[in-house]
């Protein structure tokens, strides 16, 4: 593909490098782009990564392994689309994703990208785990197997199989089946989202497993779905309708709000702590759903929650976007953007860092231990802290 | 030419002339009134031609539908009586010259609302009420092919309204809807009672936004909560060009269990928001707007106003902040209406 | 792998130099027209010391080095012209210090615009700086650098008039600290030491600004913008006069421009007034719009658009888009506050003739002492023949200042072989003394300053 084949061909070069996408709403650090913040040269800028693809793409230089890595460091949070003050800030993403797609077409991304892809084209998971493993986190909860109920419990790579996840997703489960929902999930049947697959640019696998799962919700006769993972639920929602797949579908904190507020979800038994919430890219930037969660946290008797300087439209990502929990361009340092968040976390004087999302969990608990805060910052999912308040461990 | 309608023969018999006499900007007398009418019928100066703060008003005082506002506008520039600075008035007639290319022109299909020069307000426009609305002149960077030009009655400059409208017209027209809700109510007055009182045809039927969201609401009338709040309504303007679709305002407030506020300025003792006084070459004029504005917002607020509900983007922009710093929250109609009916408005968060 | 590579690496960490194509390429760029000058080297430094050993480094070597903020300048300042180092410093983004009763504060030369005023905003709201209408990420230090100027330049000056305090790094790789910081612990002010004010101005030629302290100012509770318009371009300098006058208004700016249209031919004042309370906001309003301008709007020659409460922030990188192109630049001037109408002018007819809707600005500086007025000409950065017409452009214009008396701010290489064309020998002589004693291997930011 040459410059003038590329679908952002007219806009790429509008990028003026202004620098207001490294920023937060209210200006305090330049920090907010987490690639940037990890690396703190203009290559990993958003600009950066603008003025480079179109640079590549019109072979004023050529692709290098630094390169590849430089457009995958990009975590997909939407920053630089929040706070880009010119009209073309809706593509941003879009065109680094176009740019990722012709490094897929052309075999030239980096080692670390090309194992998620094949792993999850063979096995429907980045981790290479066998598919056949992907049910075992619900064994001895009494969660069913999705057969018409009302909602598919809907969990995704990183719920099925990092160790520490698999708790957020049982305990979700348990939380719903005490609230009387009906729901199932598919186990073993369940197959990836494809959310992190079409960030990392691999357009045609994104189809095939879109075409898949929206086969195999229509054949389950799924009406609703639930999901635990804020970045499968925003395949559902925005990306499943070109597949013909429009399922009315939910993040697990709009329905847990639903639940208290119908009565049919106790928490008044409260939880004395104070609690500061991290949101997640896939459901405030990329979905506008910033409410949801804090709702469920302050209907808890107890809880103050405390807002990290940065929240909503300004939160650091956790780094762990567009595939990076796996592929890991942003880690080993200090300066890790979940490194930064945690610590961001522990000067409100939390001692809950709640999550809404697996992917920030892994991050944001591994860099905990990072950042030796273990005695005073506890990450823990909104799904685990209901669960507490009522009970369920 | 487009030549208004004008009969000065109505005004010689007429025994009230409440045009100027009510008018709440000017202390004239009925014999007073009578002679200045008389002397601006037949083209001359009148101090009124100088004084006149341009509120709209007098169009609606008049019983006999003559058009005494038109009237005094048209004079103005005939006889080089500026209200507002030329600079002022070189800057608004250009404001409204379309510089970002042609619009799309596409077939809209009924119901059909249209933003005039108001597309960055879309966000005022979602929700039950209004999706089922084929919008025109949703693009900020075309929506001056949309823009009504009756600001220009402010400017004295009714040569450019006259000279621009039939191409807005047209292009408005070229969507193909017979019917059309107007956002904002100045384009309403202006292709229900500007253009018939100049002779400008219009193709289609324009619909008055009130009348429209009252009879929507009806439909939805199931889903209303009654907001059980003490509200007063900013009267732009622009709604003394329809006085008759003015009850719809309280209407609405019925339905949605809004209660409008007893106070002194309103209806057709309404205040203007101030937002073109302040600027008028009169002396004293921005002083004599800050006035206007402090006793229409102590009149609200001795109400106990706690929404002040607003129809026109230009006396929101004026008052809206002025209002929420005396406590008083100040929101659009459209939203003050998803809100009852249980939406979110963006403009109410 | 070459050695000053491995020096390097040493100094700041290997993910802190970068011989790639990658950055090498991005860090040849400025955001303007001026053409791309390739480092040999990009080096993110985190301290002062990292600073020193990179120069003395450089100073061994005969390295070239470029230092870099938010490269903002648009002039190519910051550019590698001579290939070397670029020295990209906003890593050193600490902000050490505010003293409230002082009203000043001490920063790290990597600190953004924007993050100094969102520390005010949110930790000593009664204070504030300059802010220039750079975009936010244009660095304290390198605005110092270039004499920059910002939204208190009609009360207080030049933001460069403002500093208490510099820590340099000499090209030699020596520190030294001016100002009451280099007798006590106290950063407040810059005198009344001997004054050696080697580094104001400079663009980087005599060594490398780290640390700076500036002076505060009363960040008043209420704040907003009044528009004042007119047509005759030639009522701007007594006006300007009037309001200055006053002493009440904390901007003041002028400005005229073809697009949007409503602008074309028309010149619009801004005037910011803050206030403490109502009362006093009213007094100023009423002294500035009434009492000074009355006469204006009577005689139908000057019209009050209002006054707007709350102020935007700096927008300016959307004028970046007005071809859709991803660029624009400008020519900045310090003139004279009556040679408005002219600069209006002239400034014009060159945009005209270049094909570029013309937009003009200038802002007072000082009690009406100088403006900064500056010609804007966006480009299309996927279209050379728009980047040959601004840049032609913006080299008549840099020709104009000069012919209209006046001087060229933050000039690029065309516009300094200009300046110091006209500039007196003797002064050029003691600039040529003062670099070559400075810098005596010329390593610092060459290409620029160059006196022949």
């Amino acid at each position: 593909m040459t410059l003038a084949e590329y679908k952002y061909a007219d806009t790429i070069h509008r990028c003026f490098r202004c620098g207001y996408c490294k920023f937060p709403v209210n200006w305090m650090d330049v920090n907010n782009c987490p690639a940037y913040a990890r690396f703190r040269m203009e290559t990993y800028s958003c600009g950066g990564r603008l003025w480079l693809t179109k640079a590549w793409l019109s072979n004023e230089i050529d692709w290098s392994e630094h390169l590849a890595q430089i457009l995958y460091s990009c975590t997909a949070c939407k920053n630089c689309e929040e706070k880009c003050p010119l009209r073309f800030n809706v593509d941003i993403f879009n065109m680094i994703q176009a740019a990722r797609a012709e490094m897929v077409e052309r075999g030239l991304v980096p080692a670390a990208v090309k194992e998620f892809l094949e792993n999850v084209q063979r096995h429907g998971n980045p981790y290479g785990n066998a598919r056949e493993g992907r049910g075992e986190w619900s064994q001895e909860t009494g969660i069913e197997q999705y057969q018409g109920q009302d909602y598919l419990y809907y969990v995704g790579c990183v719920g099925s199989y990092d160790t520490r996840a698999q708790q957020t997703a049982r305990t979700l489960g348990k939380v719903l089946l005490r609230s009387g929902v009906s729901f199932g999930v598919l186990g073993s049947e369940e197959n990836c989202d494809g959310n992190e697959v079409n960030a990392l640019g691999e357009e045609t696998l994104f189809e095939m497993l879109a075409e898949e799962n929206v086969r195999k919700f229509k054949d389950l006769g799924v009406t609703n779905i639930v999901t635990l993972s804020p970045h499968s639920y925003n395949a559902f929602k925005n990306d499943y309708a070109k597949y013909d797949g429009s399922f009315p579908v939910l993040h697990y904190t709009q329905l847990l709000r639903d639940l208290i507020t119908d009565g049919k979800l106790d928490v008044s038994g409260g939880m004395n702590a104070r609690v500061t919430y991290h949101d997640p890219c896939f459901l405030g930037r990329w979905n506008g759903e910033y409410d949801a969660p804090r709702q469920v946290l302050s209907a808890i008797p107890g809880i103050e929650l405390v807002e990290m300087e940065k929240n909503r439209e300004s939160t650091l990502c956790c780094g762990g976007g567009g595939g990076n929990f796996y592929t890991d361009f942003l880690g080993g340092s200090e300066n890790s953007p979940a490194r930064i968040r945690v610590r961001e976390a522990a000067t409100t004087g939390a001692s809950v860092l709640a999550v809404a999302c697996p992917n920030c969990m892994t991050m944001l608990e591994d860099a905990v231990k990072a950042e030796g805060l273990e005695d005073k910052l506890v990450v823990k999912d909104v799904s685990e802290i209901v669960g507490e308040v009522c009970g369920i461990g | 030419m487009f030549e208004l309608k004008f009969d000065a023969n109505i005004c010689l018999s007429c025994g009230n002339c409440d045009c100027l006499t009510r008018c709440q900007y000017m202390d004239i007398d009925r014999e007073t009134a009578k002679t200045e009418i008389t002397k601006i019928a037949s083209g001359e100066d009148s101090f009124v031609l100088h004084d006149c703060v341009t509120c709209y008003a007098c169009e609606e005082y008049c019983p006999m539908g003559n058009h005494p506002f038109y009237l005094i506008v048209e004079r103005q520039e005939e006889l080089d009586i500026p209200p507002l600075p030329k600079p002022l008035i070189e800057r608004g007639i250009q404001t409204g010259i379309p510089f970002r290319g042609e619009p799309e022109i596409f077939e809209a299909k009924e119901p059909a609302l249209c933003m005039g020069v108001f597309s960055d307000l879309m966000y005022l426009i979602q929700g039950k009420l209004f999706d089922e609305f084929s919008v025109i002149s949703e693009d900020p960077r075309k929506m001056f092919h949309y823009f009504c030009q009756l600001m220009y009655l402010h400017y004295a400059r009714t040569s450019v309204i006259k000279e621009r409208l039939p191409g807005i017209i047209e292009t408005i027209a070229k969507h193909g809807a017979r019917e059309i809700v107007f956002f904002h109510d100045e384009c309403y007055g202006t292709y229900d009672s500007y253009c018939s009182a100049v002779g400008i045809e219009v193709p289609f039927k324009p619909v008055h936004l009130f009348e429209y969201l009252y009879n929507k609401l009806n439909e939805l009338r199931d889903e209303i909560q009654p907001l059980n709040m003490k509200v007063a309504y900013q009267r732009p303007c622009s709604s003394r060009l329809s006085p008759d679709k003015h009850h719809f305002v309280r209407d609405i407030f019925d339905l949605i269990g809004a209660q409008s506020v007893d106070r002194e300025y309103v209806d057709e003792t309404a205040l203007c928001c101030g937002g073109t006084i302040q600027g008028q070459r009169r002396e004293g004029s921005r002083l004599r707007s800050a006035d206007v504005q402090e006793r229409n917002i102590e009149d609200m607020v001795n109400a106990g106003t706690e929404v002040c509900v607003f129809n026109c983007p230009a006396c929101y922009n004026t008052m809206a902040g002025m209002v929420s710093r005396r406590g008083i929250r100040p929101v659009y109609m459209s939203d003050l209406c998803r809100l009852a009916i249980g939406e979110e408005p963006a403009g109410w968060r | 792998m070459s050695s000053v590579y491995e020096s390097l690496v040493e100094i700041v960490g290997g993910e802190h130099v970068s011989t790639q194509a990658e950055e090498l390429y991005i860090y040849s760029f400025d955001l303007g027209t001026t053409e791309p000058h390739r480092p040999d080297y990009a080096v993110a430094p985190r301290t002062t010391e990292e600073i020193q050993e990179i120069l003395r480094l450089a100073n061994r070597e005969k390295v070239p080095v470029a230092p870099l903020g938010g490269g903002l300048s648009l002039a190519g300042l910051a550019l590698p012209l001579k290939g070397g180092i670029s020295l990209d410093l906003k890593r050193m983004d600490t902000i050490l210090e505010v003293n409230e009763k002082s009203r000043y504060v001490v920063v790290e030369c990597g600190v953004s615009q924007g993050q100094l005023t969102s520390y005010l905003e949110r930790h000593h709201p009664t204070l504030m700086h300059s802010e220039p209408g750079a975009p936010p990420m244009a660095t304290i230090a390198g605005n110092m650098a270039i004499h920059g100027q910002g939204d208190l330049a009609h009360p207080y000056g030049f933001n460069s008039d403002m500093v208490n305090g510099l820590e340099v790094v000499l090209p030699t790789g020596e520190v030294c600290r001016f100002g009451s910081c280099s007798v006590s612990t106290q950063w407040y002010t810059n005198h009344p030491l001997p004054d050696v004010g080697l580094f104001l101005g400079w663009a980087g030629t005599t060594g490398i600004i780290t640390r700076v302290s500036m002076k505060l100012f009363p960040h008043k509770s209420i704040v907003g913008a009044g528009q004042f318009v007119v047509k005759d371009e030639n009522l701007i300098p007594e006006i300007i006069h009037k309001i200055t006058h006053t002493e009440m208004v904390h901007d003041l700016v002028a400005y005229s421009q073809a697009i949007p249209p409503f602008s074309s031919g028309l010149h619009h004042l801004t005037i910011n007034l803050s206030a403490d309370s109502e009362k006093e906001l009213a007094f100023k309003m009423e002294l500035i719009f009434d009492d000074t301008l009355g006469h204006y709007i009577r005689s139908g020659d000057g019209g009050y658009l209002g006054f707007n409460r709350g102020l935007q922030r700096p927008q300016v990188s959307k004028t970046s888009d007005w071809r859709k192109g991803g660029g624009f630049e400008y020519v900045g001037s310090i003139m004279p506050v009556e040679t408005y109408p002219d600069c209006y002018r002239r400034g014009r007819e060159i945009s005209e003739k270049h094909g570029i809707p013309y937009t003009v600005l200038g802002r007072v500086i000082g009690m009406s002492h100088a403006m900064m007025f500056s010609w804007t000409y966006a480009f299309n950065r996927a279209d050379p023949e728009t980047m040959d017409q601004a840049r032609e452009a913006l080299h008549e214009t840099d020709d104009l200042v000069l012919e209209l008396d006046g001087a060229i701010w933050k000039p690029g290489t065309y516009g300094q072989k200009l300046v110091m064309e006209r500039m007196d020998p003797n002064t050029l002589n003691l600039m040529k003394k003062v670099k070559q004693l400075l810098d005596p291997n010329g390593i610092m930011n060459p290409g620029n300053w160059e006196v022949s």
